[in-house]
């Protein structure tokens, strides 16, 4: 190390292989101080302006914000903030075009500028050597700070290191063309300059810190030895012109006679290596808590009129600096612009030979920009000329004389136009640093540093690839895997059912007797949740009991007769609760059978009929009705109970319809449903026409029977659900009207409007959802209809076509 | 005597190699094929089927035992002439019962995309998609993992509605390739 030194002490320095002198051309802006610019009227500013990540957005659309406000944030320490270079209001969030040779999009603030360039707080630090390691480093890294000499790395990781560090390099080489925004920089910012090297001192503290300077700056070469002349750590190092001296890997090949091994970082030799520009931006940043919100940028070119170096605020856009430059297009005023997405003049961003021509001039200045080149044509008339002037390679090897990294450019092409990944990886392609100096000498015009950068695009595209087949491969597997899994699982759990079928069946061999009960008890305890539900209004003691009785009964109808003939006792005994009474009643039959509901609910109307009337015929009639319902015999009986009913009838004129009711409840209980229904509605109706004060009840009661008899025959259950309470809510809604007709027991109406209302409600809600779904289903049918059709069609015409050509 | 030990000294020598083979094959013994896994590493894991096999390791292996080669319909050309390098046979024109549906279209990579206002989550294309690559649940909207999706087709047809379609995957600045408009360098003085 020590002989490192003394050969720069003694002005001796090595030499990195290769390197071309293009002309300078850097007089034009290099005698011209930076220029401030006045305030642009809009900036656009790019979320991701360095390597990394972007951060999140702080701010939105119509956000007032300060200059010097941060943007956005992120935890991730690849990520670096943006913040507002001038106050104003945030106009729009949107994808804008950004400085990247491709022209895509990326999301950018648009800030609509004040003009009143108000700052938020800041906190300006007297004496940064107070602060601690955490702190400024902080402080870099709030303040957005990436590399400014074109990579943009964030700074705050590059200076945050732990291994020993013994060469800082400042590097101020600038050696492209036609830049000049460095040197001008060291002239007029020297001391800032030198503080900012002070604060990389304190953190990185490393043994010596060269500044690598060319010799074609001796304004800058001046200024900072002036500025370090009390500083026997900083040694000012001049270098000769070459370029690409500023390449880090060169700059450490020139100063400390090391390489730097391929796939290595300097900072694993001990080396760090800062621009000169980013030194500026730390002092500020640290000492006066300027985030990094300007540069300065070199306007440049023959087709500018005032070609200067300016402080321009990031996010300014490339028009406007042109304006501000005295841009004179030469090919638009001869020919109007032929295609829009190419501006007629050439505009590059950074120099000449490591640049990208900008496809829009909307296009922001980002903390990496360095120079804006508008050339005339006869400064660099390939600029102009779209079709390349590409000849064949002639071997003639300047290009591997001049190669600052060692490699076989002509090789390189070669297997790049082949396509040829691996043997592009043998020659070591990503070692090229794309300074162009092969490109420059080549005497065949041969873009190659275009081929060498597509050529490194593929191939970390196919690096993606290969991560994301990988990656396919193995979630592949893993779905397999797991199917596998799933169908053992199943197999296991079949098998389980199986032996677990097989065990009950065994056990019911032994003690069939309780099994079924079992299932019965079951069964019955189904029902009596069912009827729960369908009736939310159970007033009495006795119907909490019912449910009880029946499973303790279980599907013997017997047991249910004997409550049902309890719970008429009762009705008997409190003539006002009648009603309830008959939905118990309808409870009872609808735990035992879906067609014994019907008939209860008939049963129920009639029963009110009659003690509407107030006569005990009526009751003896159910009496007996009860006892029909308990013998097994039940068309005999039935038969006796019609016999019944008509003597009554014939007793009694004004019953008559009741007690045909009757009948036909105990109708609907045998088996010959349909027939006997028939015959009774008939009858009714008979006795009905001969009654003309009660037609209009009887008529409405057949109504009623009719829906019931006919669900019997279906045995769907949700739908016989459905039906029967659609059903039950007519009957009671009738039932109502001819209480109301009758104007007696005014309590029970009042709860049966209730019920009957909460019922019509469910049914409509039910019907509307159905047909909605309905509907749906119908559009998805259709659709899928409308496909099979295509594809029969698709067949059917590639079959015709094949046909046609055999 | 000489014969006796002319015969001796080869028995002895046979014995020796034949040890010395049987020792080897224990000692270096290959599970599996080792050229189904480098058959396997060369197709692109699309999982998609076209071959006729159900994924990329089933056709790796069926050509291993003498399968065509020319049944890759996502790895193309190239895979082919990989494939032919590898096994050391004349590369073949793509099957022509294989080739992909729009090569007249643009070569950009394509990903699934689910209209989710058609999706009635029916889960069917969930089942056919062989890297998982679809979330959704029955009677819920589906949707598909972009960073996931390899592009296979297989969702398509499954679709009783018709919801889903291949878009190609959008142009980043991760993704961009450089087309060889040149930049000009080229200095006159």
């Amino acid at each position: 190390m020590e002989s490192i030194i003394e050969r720069i002490n003694q002005g001796k320095f090595w030499h990195f292989h290769g390197g071309i002198h293009p002309p300078e051309q850097k007089t034009k802006t290099s005698s011209k101080p930076i220029k401030q610019l006045s305030l642009p009227k809009r900036l656009v500013l790019p979320l991701q302006q360095h390597i990394g990540r972007q951060g999140d957005l702080l701010v939105k659309v119509g956000d007032k914000i300060l200059k010097g406000q941060a943007l956005t944030q992120s935890s991730n320490p690849m990520a670096v903030p943006v913040h507002a270079p001038t106050s104003g209001t945030i106009s729009a969030i949107k994808k804008s075009v950004i400085a990247h040779p491709s022209g895509l999009s990326e999301l950018c603030l648009f800030i609509d500028v004040d003009g009143e360039d108000t700052w938020k707080k800041r906190e300006i630090c007297q004496d940064f050597t107070k602060l601690s390691h955490q702190q400024i480093i902080k402080k870099i890294a709030d303040a957005g700070i990436a590399g400014m000499g074109g990579a943009g790395f964030p700074t705050h990781i590059k200076v945050n290191t732990k291994p020993e560090i013994n060469f800082l390099i400042i590097n101020a080489a600038e050696c492209e063309p036609y830049i000049t925004a460095d040197d001008l920089l060291m002239c007029e910012q020297s001391t800032a300059i030198v503080d900012g090297i002070k604060i990389l001192d304190q953190l990185l503290n490393p043994a010596f810190i060269l500044i690598a300077i060319e010799d074609n700056k001796p304004q800058a070469i001046k200024a900072l030895q002036q500025a370090t002349i009390n500083h026997d750590k900083i040694k000012v190092c001049v270098l000769p012109t070459k370029y690409p001296t500023g390449g880090e890997k060169q700059l450490i090949k020139i100063l400390t006679g090391k390489e730097v091994n391929s796939g290595t970082l300097p900072v694993n030799s001990g080396i760090v290596v800062q621009n000169v520009a980013t030194c500026f931006a730390i002092s500020d940043a640290v000492i006066n808590d300027i985030p990094l919100i300007r540069r300065v940028i070199t306007l440049t070119g023959n087709a500018l009129s005032r070609p200067q170096n300016v402080w321009a605020l990031l996010g300014t856009q490339v028009s406007y600096l042109l304006e501000q430059a005295g841009f004179v297009s030469e090919v638009s005023e001869t020919t109007p612009t032929l295609n829009s997405s190419q501006p007629s003049p050439p505009v590059i961003m950074g120099g000449p030979l490591m640049g990208f021509s900008i496809l829009n001039e909307q296009v922001p200045i980002v903390k990496t920009s360095n120079c804006i080149l508008a050339p005339s044509k006869v400064e660099m008339p390939s600029a102009f000329d779209n079709n390349s002037n590409e000849v064949e390679c002639i071997r003639c090897g300047q290009c591997a004389d001049v190669c600052p990294s060692q490699l076989l450019p002509q090789e390189l092409q070669w297997s790049a136009k082949a396509k040829d990944h691996q043997q592009l990886m043998q020659l070591n392609l990503f070692d090229c640093i794309d300074c162009g100096a092969c490109a420059y000498v080549c005497p065949s015009q041969i873009p190659l540093v275009q081929y060498y950068r597509v050529a490194k695009a593929e191939i970390r595209q196919q690096q993606q690839l290969d991560i994301k087949a990988e990656k396919a491969k193995a979630r592949f597997e893993a779905r397999k895997l797991r199917l596998e899994q799933e169908k053992l699982a199943r197999q296991e759990k079949h098998q389980k059912a199986a032996a677990a079928r097989k065990a009950t069946m065994n056990k019911k061999s032994s003690d069939g007797g309780t099994a079924n009960s079992a299932v019965a008890a079951a069964l019955a305890r189904v029902k009596a949740k069912k009827s729960a539900e369908n009736n939310g209004t159970e007033l009495l003691a006795t119907s909490s009991d019912k449910p009880k009785d029946n499973e303790q009964a279980a599907n013997s109808p017997v047991k249910a007769a004997i409550a049902r003939a309890k719970a008429k006792r009762l009705a008997k005994e409190k003539n006002t609760e009648t009603s309830v009474t008959s939905n118990e009643m309808q409870d009872d039959n609808q735990q035992t059978e879906k067609s014994q509901v019907k008939a209860a609910i008939a049963r129920a109307k009639a029963k009110r009929l009659a003690k509407e009337k107030n006569t005990e015929s009526s009751v003896t009639s159910n009496e007996v009705q009860d006892d029909n319902q308990q013998t097994e015999k039940l068309q005999v009986k039935a038969a006796i109970a019609r016999a019944k009913a008509k003597r009554l009838a014939k007793e009694k004129n004004t019953e008559t319809s009741v007690i045909s009711n009757e009948v036909q409840d105990d109708n609907q209980q045998t088996e010959k449903l349909q027939v006997k229904a028939a015959i009774a509605r008939a009858k009714a109706k008979r006795l009905a026409k001969k009654q003309t004060p009660e037609t209009s009840v009887t008529s409405d009661q057949e109504q009623i029977q009719t829906p019931p008899v006919a669900n019997d025959e279906t045995h769907d259950n949700i739908v016989d659900d459905k039906k029967i309470r659609i059903a039950a809510a007519i009957a009671k809604a009738k039932a109502k009207k001819v209480q109301k007709q009758q104007s007696s027991t005014v309590t029970n109406t009042l709860s049966k409007k209730s019920i009957q209302e909460k019922n019509n409600e469910s049914i409509i809600n039910t019907t509307t959802a159905a047909e909605e779904k309905k509907a749906r289903i119908a559009a998805a049918v259709a659709k899928a209809k409308a496909k099979h059709r295509k594809m029969d069609e698709v067949q059917e015409a590639s079959t015709t076509n094949s046909k046609e050509s055999t | 005597m000489n014969i006796l030990i002319a015969i001796l000294v080869l028995g002895v020598i046979a014995a020796l190699f034949g040890a010395l083979l049987g020792y080897a094959s224990v000692r270096f013994h290959v599970e599996g094929d080792p050229i189904v896994e480098q058959l396997d590493a060369l197709l692109p894991q699309t999982q998609c089927g076209q071959c006729g096999y159900p994924g990329c390791k089933p056709y790796a292996e069926a050509v291993a035992n003498g399968e065509a080669i020319n049944k890759c319909a996502p790895g193309g050309e190239d895979t082919i002439k990989k494939i032919a390098d590898l096994l050391g046979v004349d590369v073949q024109p793509i099957d022509e019962n294989h080739e992909q549906d729009d090569t007249s279209q643009s070569n950009r990579p394509k990903v699934a995309f689910i209209i989710e206002e058609d999706c009635i989550g029916c889960t069917k294309c969930i089942q056919a998609c062989p890297v998982d690559a679809i979330l959704g649940a029955a009677k819920q909207m589906h949707t598909i993992l972009i960073d996931e999706c390899t592009g296979c087709d297989l969702c398509v047809a499954p679709c009783p509605v018709d919801c889903i379609e291949m878009r190609p995957t959008p142009d980043t600045i991760q993704n961009w390739q450089w087309d060889l408009n040149k930049i000009a360098v080229k200095q006159v003085d």
